[in-house]
């Protein structure tokens, strides 16, 4: 009877100390679901979920605090990403209107532009260049196209040019399947 | 010595009707100016070229025009001399029907060519690095219809040693004879590309892959060989069957090698080029001539004579139709390329370009459009038929369910697109079309991927930047604020009291002055 308790009471020492040291040892920084989730998303920047920015929002996620369904730029592919990873059932998007926008980048009519530097202060990731007082411009390459810029501009000279489908980024569309119905557009 | 014969068998491949005959039996035939010419830029794999003319410009014939803008990427040349009258976008050959951006050009007629660089005469001498460079200027691109460009690929620096150069022959597509043509006519060009080919690569030995229905155009080369003395170099007839002239099939078929799935056939030793490629190579080291035309073969029922023209790049399809005798009753679409691979042009007006190895005009009997797709009742015919050994109906269950990474798990991008399995399909179910919609939606996932990795960078320095800004202005202004409290700390008092304190004693010795000095007066 005594030898039992002893050999738990040891073995539980054991891995105590054992788990204890694997805390430490092998511990992970940062939360390695949120990154999961934070590669899944746009990273548009644009704040349309209601958190400043992708990685607040996947973390947000992660905590259980959100929804996986309030990115419009991802769509309904981003949420259902999220949905096998996460192994939620998918749901419907909260705002189906804005995921349909076409994805598009800014772009600043430069004679209008009066060199405020507002907008400059808003791109989440400094795709515009400029200075005070002299004219701005937008790295359309680096443009997410997240309307961040839109509200700031005093003088409203910056407009949303959707992304044209070129030779090179065109998709073959889905072959028309039996059964399934087409629609011409 | 070089081993003659085939050394092994492809997997499946089909023996289709031919339809050499209606093109391969005539000369080629040079065609001659258009009124306009609508140079895409870009006619290769790779970067787009860059303009290097503005409106206005005349040009003179084989002036470079537009630069290579990346390492994978071709310069394009004038094909004739002339003006710009336009740079903008016009509808290129591509199965979008997009438009792309081009150089109109309008010739002079006076075709006059500009000064051009010398040839190498002594190439066997030459640093292989030099002519590489040429082959780069001359806008040189794989002729065979995938358009890469020619100087990437022979650059083999840093790779396995390249033993073979396996020079792709084999035409096997039906309807198409521009190579055909081009070995019986030019066989010593080609030859002559081959060995400066041989020299770029330092291989040992060259492989000429030819099937085995072209034997007018086997004994051309031949013929060639025996006055180069060539040893090194052999041709080898392999059987006809579609698509032997694949480029993993043909060094299968030469070699007994198989290239690895996502690897190049550098891998294996080899690089593969096709003739026309070879005979182009040749005009360029020899003669300093660039890239300005091809042979073209123009064939189907829906033209009058069908045939192989050598046609200037830029020149608007119509033009070749007509050249061919017009349209017959018959025309009623143009595809671009051969039955099984090509696609059909939306817009009939677009230019030929590098890589437009046929125009194909067929009747409506000629080549039926498929009828309607069916169910798969998983025959495995497909399989049967695969030259890449793929499981086509497997890649068709998840390309049609969307699901992007299973359809890569089944090798998707192993896929060649010959149509072997669409071609057997007794359900008529367009397959390839399938793997072209999974291949373009997986390069655009890829794309995506990439702009919001760098979105993902570029917030991040962002963030760090103002969080940096932050801490230092807060660092500023503590610094002031200490700087402050250190002044009065030396006196030992709050600076607010000490203030009051000194006004105090100011007002208070003020009084006193006006005391002493009011008092004797005030007494008098």
């Amino acid at each position: 009877m005594i030898t039992a308790i002893f050999t738990i009471a040891g073995l539980a020492t054991l891995f105590g100390l054992l788990l204890g040291y694997s805390a430490i040892r092998f511990r992970v920084e940062g939360d390695p679901i949120a990154d999961q989730i934070d590669a899944l998303l746009p990273q548009t920047q644009c704040g349309q979920c209601g958190f400043a920015g992708c990685r607040p929002y996947a973390e947000a996620i992660a905590g259980g605090g959100a929804e996986i369904n309030r990115c419009p730029p991802g769509g309904e592919s981003t949420m259902i990403a999220l949905a096998e990873l996460l192994g939620r059932d998918p749901v419907p998007l909260e705002d189906e209107a804005a995921a349909e926008k076409p994805k598009s980048v800014a772009f600043i009519v430069e004679e209008e532009c009066i060199g405020c530097t507002l907008c400059i202060q808003a791109c989440p990731v400094d795709a515009i260049v400029g200075a005070a007082k002299q004219m701005h411009t937008v790295i359309a390459d680096e443009c997410t196209g997240c309307e961040l810029c839109l509200p700031p501009c005093p003088v409203e000279c910056i407009h949303m040019h959707p992304i044209e489908v070129t030779p090179q980024t065109w998709r073959w569309p889905h072959p028309p399947t039996p059964g399934r119905e087409v629609v011409n557009g | 010595m070089a081993d003659t014969g085939v050394a092994a068998r492809i997997h499946g491949g089909l023996h289709l009707d031919e339809h050499k005959q209606e093109s391969n039996a005539t000369a080629i035939r040079t065609l001659g100016l258009p009124t306009r010419l609508v140079l895409p830029m870009h006619q290769h794999i790779g970067e787009p070229a860059e303009p290097l003319v503005r409106v206005g410009e005349t040009v003179l014939k084989g002036q470079m025009i537009a630069r290579a803008s990346d390492y994978v990427s071709a310069p394009v040349h004038a094909p004739t001399s002339g003006r710009v009258t336009a740079i903008g976008e016009y509808p290129v050959p591509h199965p979008s029907g997009l438009h792309d951006l081009c150089i109109v050009l309008e010739p002079d007629g006076e075709d006059r060519w500009d000064t051009l660089p010398p040839g190498f005469p002594d190439w066997r001498s030459t640093d292989p690095a030099e002519m590489r460079e040429r082959i780069r200027w001359a806008g040189i691109v794989g002729l065979g219809g995938a358009a890469f460009p020619t100087a990437v690929k022979v650059n083999t620096s840093g790779q396995r040693r390249i033993e073979t150069l396996i020079i792709n022959a084999a035409e096997c597509e039906p309807y198409i004879t521009c190579d055909d043509r081009l070995m019986r006519e030019q066989a010593a060009d080609i030859v002559d590309g081959i060995a400066i080919l041989r020299h770029v690569l330092g291989a040992e030995r060259c492989l000429i892959g030819i099937e085995d229905n072209k034997p007018e155009a086997a004994e051309a080369l031949r013929a060639a060989l025996g006055a180069t003395v060539d040893a090194a170099t052999d041709v080898v007839e392999v059987p006809t069957l579609y698509p032997s002239g694949g480029e993993r099939q043909l060094i299968m078929l030469l070699t007994g090698r198989e290239v690895p799935s996502h690897g190049l056939p550098a891998a294996v030793g080899v690089v593969c080029q096709n003739v026309a490629t070879a005979a182009a190579v040749a005009d360029a080291v020899l003669r300093g001539r660039p890239l300005i035309d091809r042979i073209v073969t123009v064939t189907g029922r829906g033209v009058v004579q069908p045939g192989n023209f050598r046609v200037r790049f830029g020149t608007p399809a119509p033009f070749v139709i007509d050249a061919a005798g017009g349209r017959s009753t018959d025309y009623h679409r143009l595809i671009l390329g051969g039955p099984m691979m090509g696609f059909s042009l939306h817009d009939h007006q677009v230019p030929v370009t590098k890589a437009s190895n046929c125009l194909l005009a067929p009747a409506a009997d000629e080549l039926p459009p498929s009828p309607t797709e069916r169910p798969c009742i998983r025959c495995g015919e497909c399989a049967r038929v695969c030259p890449a050994q793929l499981l086509p109906q497997q890649l068709y269950w998840q390309a049609r369910a969307q699901d992007f990474d299973k359809v890569q798990d089944y090798h998707l991008f192993d896929c060649i697109e010959c149509g072997c399995c669409a071609y057997v399909c007794p359900a008529h179910i367009p397959l390839v079309h399938y793997y072209r919609f999974a291949k373009t939606a997986i390069w655009a996932h890829e794309r995506d991927r990439d702009k919001s990795d760098l979105a993902r960078r570029r917030h991040e320095a962002r963030q760090a930047r103002l969080e940096r800004l932050e801490a230092e202005r807060k660092a500023r202004l503590r610094q002031k604020k200490e700087a402050l409290e250190q002044q009065p700390s030396a006196a030992g008092k709050d600076p607010k009291r000490a203030a009051i304190e000194a006004a105090m004693q100011r007002v208070a010795a003020k009084k006193a002055a006006q005391l002493d000095a009011g008092q004797a007066p005030n007494d008098e």
